[in-house]
C-alpha cells in the first residue's frame, strides 16, 4: 500500500537477533504509518521490540547479532533498507533524527554543547564552520538556554538541559521526522514536564514529526495524535490517541489501562495481567498474548491474528475483541497489509 | 535503553558458557592444552623421565641431541630432557605456592582496605605502594639474599614481591562491590563484616583474581628462572630451569643446545600461561561489567 | 491499608549530613514525623531530596547525624551493636534496583536463607528449607525456583526473592525503597498487589519510597512529601491529591502527565533546576523556583506546621495560596 502522502510506512518488518540462545524475535512482521506533522506514540513494555524498531529505521541495527530478515521500511516513499551505508548516513541527522534516554552518555564529555550541534550542522550541510556555530547558537535558543553557556561542557549541565542540548542537536538540520527513545523517562517528573513543554513549544515552532517511544501512556496523552501499541514484537493495537483511550480494544491495552493506578479514584487492587512477557527466543503459536489474554478463545493459540480495522483508522490485532465498541454486528475489515 | 542489542542472555556465568566461549579463543586453548601437558609432566615426572635428573655420567658429557638424550646431556653428563621434565615441577611447584602467597596476603589486605577504607585503606595502600615502588626483581633479590639460598625460600621471596599487585586488585573490586545494594541487604539483616567479605564480596571478585594469578604464575616462574640464574634460589643438583640456564651459559658456544631447550622450556610456559590468562579475561571480565 | 493504634515508630529533629569536597550536603535536614501500626507512610520526592537516605538512616543501615528513631518508644540510634542486631529482626528493608540487590553468586534458597542463617533463627536446616518453600509461596515464586540464580530471572521475580528475604526474619516494620521503580508497568502492579495483600494479611507497618506519585497513591495513607532534605507536607493520601497545600507539591501533583484524553491542564512549570542540597542557604528551600516567594521566604525557614488535623505544610503562606487543581 504505497502512498506518497505517508511520511513513514513500515511494511512487515522483521528484525531478529541471532543469539547463542536462540533466536531472539525482536520485531516481527510490523506494521505502521505515520504522515507528514503527526506525533505517533510508540508504546510497550522492555522488550517488547520498540528501541529495535527505532534503530531499525535508522539502520543502526547492531550487527552482528541483529539482522533484518524481511519487510520495508519506506520514508517519504523510497525503502531505507535497500539504502547503501553512505546515503544512511546522510539521512541520520539530516533527515531523521533520533534521541536516547540518557542524555548522560548520549553528549561528548568533552566537547563543549555548541560545538556538538554545530558538528551536527556541519555534517549535512555545505557551511563554514563560523556558520555552524551560529546555528548552534540559534538551536540554544529554540530549547531554552542561554547564549553564555553556549562553550560549557555537557558536565556542566543538569539532566534536564543536557536533555534539551540533545534535542537542540537533533533538530538542528530541521529533520523530517525526530524518533524519541523514552527521552524524558531519567529525568525528575518536574524537569520532564519542562522537557515535554519544550518539545510541545517546538512542535508549534519547526515542522517534524515525532515517533515518541515510551511506556508512559500519560505523556501519549499529551504529545500524541496517534498511539500504536506493540507486544512482543508486533503492534497490537493502532489508533488516534482518542480512540485508543476512550476505547481500548485490545486486552493487552486494557491490561495496561488497568496497571496504572489511578490518579483520580481509590482501587484496592489492581486489574493485572498475570504471568510475564514471553521468551523472544520462543513465542507463543498464534496470537503471542494469548497466555497472559483473559478472553483467549481456543482459535488464539493457533491461528495469528491480523490487524482488523474496527473503526475508521482504529486497528486492533484481536478478533475476539474486536466487536467491543461495535453498535452493529458488522464484522471489522480485515486490512491487507 | 540506548543503541544497544536489548537481548538478556540466559546465562551469564554458568561454567559451561564460560568453557564454550574459551574454546573459541585457539591461543587460549593452546595456552590451556600446554599448561595441562605441564602438569602431567611435574605430576608423573618421575615415571616418564627417561633419567633421574642427577644421573651423572662424565663418560658421556656434552651429547648432542640423540635418540638415546633428546636434548643431549650437560657437562656432567645428566640428560637434559629429564631435567627439563622435572624442572616442570619445580617451575609449577614455584608458581603455585608463590602466586598462592600473594593471593591470600594480598587478598586479605586488599579486601580489608577496600573494605573499611579510611586511615586503613591509607595505611594499606600505602605499604603497598613502598613495596611496589621496589621493581620486584630486586626485591625478590633483596628477600632471598637475606632467607638464604632455596627452594623455598625463593618461593616466598616471589611470592611477598607478587602481594602488592594482588591486594591493589582486590581492593579496587571490593571497593566497587561495597556500594551494591546487595551488600547493603547483607548488613540489613543483621550479617557480620567478615561474612559480608567472605561470603558476599570475594566470591564476586574471583575473575580479576583468576586473570590475574594465571598471569602470575607466569610472572612467579620467570622471576624464579631470574633468582636462580644468578645464583640465589635453588642449589644444584635440582633442576629448575633457570639454574640449566646459567649452567649452560659457559658453554654457550660450543653446546648451545644446554641453553636452548632450558630456554625454550621457560618461553613456551610463560606464552602459554600468557594466553590462558588473556583468554580468561577476554571470557570473564567483561561479564562482569553490566 | 489498615492502621490503628499505636504509634509505633517516632522520628525527631533527625538529621543526616555527609562532608563532601565542596562543604556539607544536608541529605535529611531535621524530619519529624510518627507512623502508626499497621499504616502506609509514603515518601515522596525527586532526585535528591534525601527520601532514600531518610529511609536507610530510619533503620540504621547508615548512621545519622543527629536526632531520634524510636521504634516502640526506644531510640535505635543509641543502641549497641548487638541490640541492634535483635533489633534488625523487626526493621527491615526491600531495595530498589532488583538487578543489583541480590548476590548473583547465591541461589534464591540461599539469598532468602541468609538472614536465617546469620540469625540463627533455625537449628535444622530442615526446619529452614520448609520455612523458606512457606516464603516463596508467600510472595508468589513458584517451587520449581528455589535453585535458580538471579540472572535466570526477571525483574519481578528477582524483586519477589528480595521481598521474601525482607520478610523472613518476620519483620513488623519495612522500608521500601522504590520497590517497583525498575519495573515494567504490568509486572509493577502484580507487586504493589502483593504488598498490598501482604500488609493485610499480616499487619506490616510500611515507609514507602517513591518518585512516582501515582503509584504512592495507590499504597499509601499518609504522604509526605520531601524537598532537598526537608518534608514540606505531610498529609493523608486523599487531602494531598485533592488539595496540595506547599507551592512545590501543587508544581509536582501538576507536572504529571495523565494517562486520560482530553485532560490538558494548566502546568506548574517550575523554573530552574533542583538546587544543590551542600551548603543551603537560609530560608525556605524552594524558595530560589516558588512562584509565590516573598522576602521572608529567604530569611526565614518554615517550620512544618500542622494546619489541620492530619494535614501539616512548611510554608509560611500555606492556604492563603490559592492552590493548583490536582487534576
Amino acid at each position: 500500500m504505497e502512498n506518497k502522502k505517508l511520511l513513514l510506512d513500515i511494511q512487515d518488518l522483521t528484525i531478529h537477533y541471532i543469539t547463542e540462545s536462540g533466536n531472539v524475535h525482536a520485531v516481527e512482521n510490523l506494521n505502521l504509518t505515520l504522515e507528514h506533522g503527526e506525533n505517533l506514540g510508540f508504546v510497550g513494555e522492555t522488550g517488547a521490540g520498540k528501541t529495535t524498531t527505532a534503530l531499525g529505521i535508522m539502520g543502526l541495527v547492531p550487527n552482528p547479532p541483529g539482522k533484518v530478515m524481511g519487510g520495508k521500511i519506506l520514508f517519504e516513499g523510497e525503502d531505507l533498507l535497500k539504502k547503501s551505508e553512505r546515503q544512511m548516513r546522510d539521512i541520520r541527522g539530516g533527515k531523521i533524527a533520533m534521541i536516547f534516554q540518557d542524555p548522560m552518555t548520549s553528549l561528548n564529555p568533552v566537547m563543549t554543547v555548541d560545538k556538538q550541534i554545530a558538528e551536527m550542522v556541519l555534517l549535512h550541510n555545505d557551511v563554514t564552520e563560523q556558520q555552524a556555530l551560529e546555528r548552534a547558537q540559534e538551536m540554544l535558543e529554540l530549547v531554552g538556554i542561554k547564549r553564555e553557556r553556549a562553550k560549557d561542557f555537557p558536565h556542566q549541565f543538569s539532566g534536564g538541559m543536557k536533555q534539551r542540548v540533545v534535542i537542540a542537536i537533533a533538530l538542528a538540520c530541521n529533520p523530517t521526522l525526530l524518533i524519541a527513545d523514552e527521552p524524558t523517562t531519567a529525568l525528575d517528573v518536574t524537569i520532564q514536564a519542562q522537557v515535554l513543554e519544550l518539545m510541545h513549544d517546538l512542535r508549534r515552532k519547526i515542522n517534524t514529526s515525532l515517533v515518541m517511544i515510551t511506556h508512559d501512556l500519560g505523556i501519549v496523552a499529551e504529545m500524541c495524535d496517534k498511539v500504536a501499541i506493540m507486544y512482543a514484537g508486533k503492534v497490537v493495537e493502532y489508533a488516534p490517541t482518542e480512540a485508543l483511550f476512550n476505547r481500548p480494544t485490545h486486552p493487552y491495552t486494557e491490561g495496561l489501562f488497568n496497571s496504572i493506578p489511578d490518579l483520580e479514584k481509590d482501587e484496592e487492587e489492581l486489574k493485572v495481567i498475570t504471568g510475564l512477557m514471553p521468551d523472544p527466543t520462543n513465542l507463543p503459536s498464534g496470537c503471542a498474548f494469548h497466555p497472559r489474554c483473559p478472553y483467549a478463545a481456543d482459535s488464539c493459540s493457533s491461528e495469528v491474528p491480523a490487524m482488523l480495522e474496527i473503526a475508521p483508522g482504529h486497528f486492533a490485532a484481536c478478533p475476539v475483541r474486536a466487536g467491543r465498541w461495535a453498535k452493529t454486528e458488522a464484522a471489522p475489515a480485515e486490512v491487507k497489509s | 535503553m540506548s543503541a544497544q542489542a536489548p537481548v538478556k542472555m540466559k546465562s551469564e556465568a554458568g561454567l559451561l558458557d564460560i568453557w564454550n566461549r574459551l574454546r573459541k579463543n585457539h591461543l587460549a586453548l593452546f595456552g590451556l592444552v600446554i599448561v595441562v601437558l605441564l602438569v602431567f609432566f611435574a605430576i608423573t615426572a618421575d615415571f616418564i623421565a627417561p633419567y633421574r635428573y642427577d644421573q651423572q655420567n662424565l663418560m658421556k658429557a656434552f651429547e648432542s641431541p640423540s635418540k638415546e638424550h633428546f636434548f643431549g646431556t650437560d657437562e656432567f653428563g645428566r640428560d637434559i630432557f629429564s631435567r627439563i621434565i622435572h624442572g616442570s615441577r619445580i617451575s609449577l611447584q614455584v608458581g603455585m605456592i608463590a602466586v598462592g602467597i600473594a593471593v591470600v596476603f594480598g587478598g586479605l589486605l586488599g579486601s580489608v582496605a577496600g573494605y573499611y577504607g579510611g586511615r586503613i585503606d591509607n595505611l594499606i595502600m600505602r605499604a603497598m605502594d613502598i613495596l611496589l615502588s621496589i621493581p620486584s626483581i630486586l626485591l625478590a633479590i633483596a628477600i632471598a639474599a637475606s632467607l638464604g639460598p632455596g627452594l623455598y625460600n625463593m618461593m616466598v621471596a616471589v611470592g611477598i614481591s607478587s602481594t602488592p599487585q594482588y591486594a591493589r586488585i582486590i581492593r579496587g573490586s571490593v571497593l566497587s562491590l561495597r556500594g551494591q545494594e546487595f551488600v547493603e541487604a547483607a548488613k540489613a539483616v543483621g550479617s557480620s563484616d567478615t561474612r559480608i567479605i567472605l561470603k558476599h564480596i570475594i566470591p564476586n571478585c574471583l575473575a580479576p583474581i583468576i586473570v590475574q594469578s594465571t598471569l602470575g604464575v607466569a610472572s612467579a616462574i620467570l622471576t624464579a628462572a631470574g633468582l636462580s640464574f644468578i645464583g640465589l634460589g635453588i642449589q644444584p643438583p635440582t633442576p629448575e630451569w633457570g639454574a640449566m640456564l646459567s649452567g649452560g651459559r659457559e658453554y654457550i658456544r660450543d653446546y648451545a643446545y644446554m641453553t636452548i631447550f632450558p630456554g625454550l622450556a621457560i618461553m613456551i610456559t610463560i606464552l602459554a600461561l600468557n594466553f590462558l590468562g588473556d583468554g580468561l579475561r577476554d571470557v570473564l571480565d567483561p561479564k562482569l561489567k553490566r | 491499608m489498615n492502621p490503628n493504634g499505636q504509634p509505633i515508630v517516632e522520628v525527631n529533629n533527625l538529621k543526616k549530613y555527609f562532608q563532601t569536597k565542596k562543604g556539607m550536603l544536608h541529605a535529611v535536614d531535621d524530619v519529624s514525623f510518627t507512623i502508626r501500626k499497621g499504616e502506609t507512610l509514603g515518601l515522596v520526592g525527586e532526585s535528591g531530596c534525601g527520601k532514600s537516605t531518610l529511609g536507610r538512616v530510619m533503620i540504621r543501615l547508615l548512621d545519622a547525624t543527629s536526632g531520634e528513631v524510636k521504634f516502640w518508644g526506644e531510640d535505635i540510634l543509641k543502641y549497641s551493636s548487638g541490640r541492634m542486631k535483635a533489633m534488625r529482626k523487626k526493621v527491615q528493608i526491600v531495595f530498589q534496583d532488583p538487578y543489583s540487590c541480590l548476590n548473583p553468586r547465591l541461589s534464591v534458597s540461599e539469598l532468602i536463607a541468609e538472614p536465617l542463617v546469620v540469625n540463627k533463627v533455625f537449628s535444622s536446616s530442615a526446619e529452614r528449607v520448609k520455612k523458606i518453600r512457606e516464603l516463596m509461596d508467600t510472595v508468589g515464586l513458584a517451587q520449581r525456583l528455589v535453585n535458580s540464580y538471579p540472572h535466570e530471572l526477571d525483574g519481578g521475580r528477582r524483586q519477589r526473592v528480595g521481598i521474601a528475604r525482607s520478610l523472613a526474619l518476620s519483620p513488623e516494620f519495612i522500608v521500601l525503597d522504590e520497590p517497583v521503580s525498575a519495573l515494567d508497568v504490568c509486572i509493577q502492579a502484580q507487586i504493589l498487589n502483593l504488598l498490598n495483600s501482604l500488609q493485610r494479611q499480616f499487619g506490616y507497618t510500611y515507609v514507602f519510597i517513591s518518585h512516582n506519585l501515582s503509584v504512592v497513591k495507590h499504597v499509601s495513607d499518609r504522604i509526605a512529601v520531601m524537598y532537598l532534605g526537608k518534608v514540606v507536607e505531610l498529609s493523608d493520601y486523599r487531602s494531598l491529591f485533592v488539595e496540595p497545600l506547599h507551592p512545590y507539591t501543587q508544581a509536582l501533583l501538576s507536572a504529571i502527565p495523565l494517562p486520560k484524553f482530553g485532560k490538558k491542564r494548566d502546568r506548574i512549570i517550575l523554573e530552574g533546576d533542583v538546587p544543590s542540597p551542600i551548603e543551603p542557604p537560609e530560608g525556605c528551600r524552594f524558595q530560589g523556583r516558588c512562584l509565590y516567594r516573598q522576602d521572608i521566604c529567604k530569611e526565614k525557614t518554615p517550620e512544618l506546621r500542622e494546619l489541620e488535623p492530619g494535614r501539616s505544610v512548611a510554608c509560611h503562606f500555606a492556604r492563603a495560596l490559592v492552590p493548583a487543581r490536582g487534576q
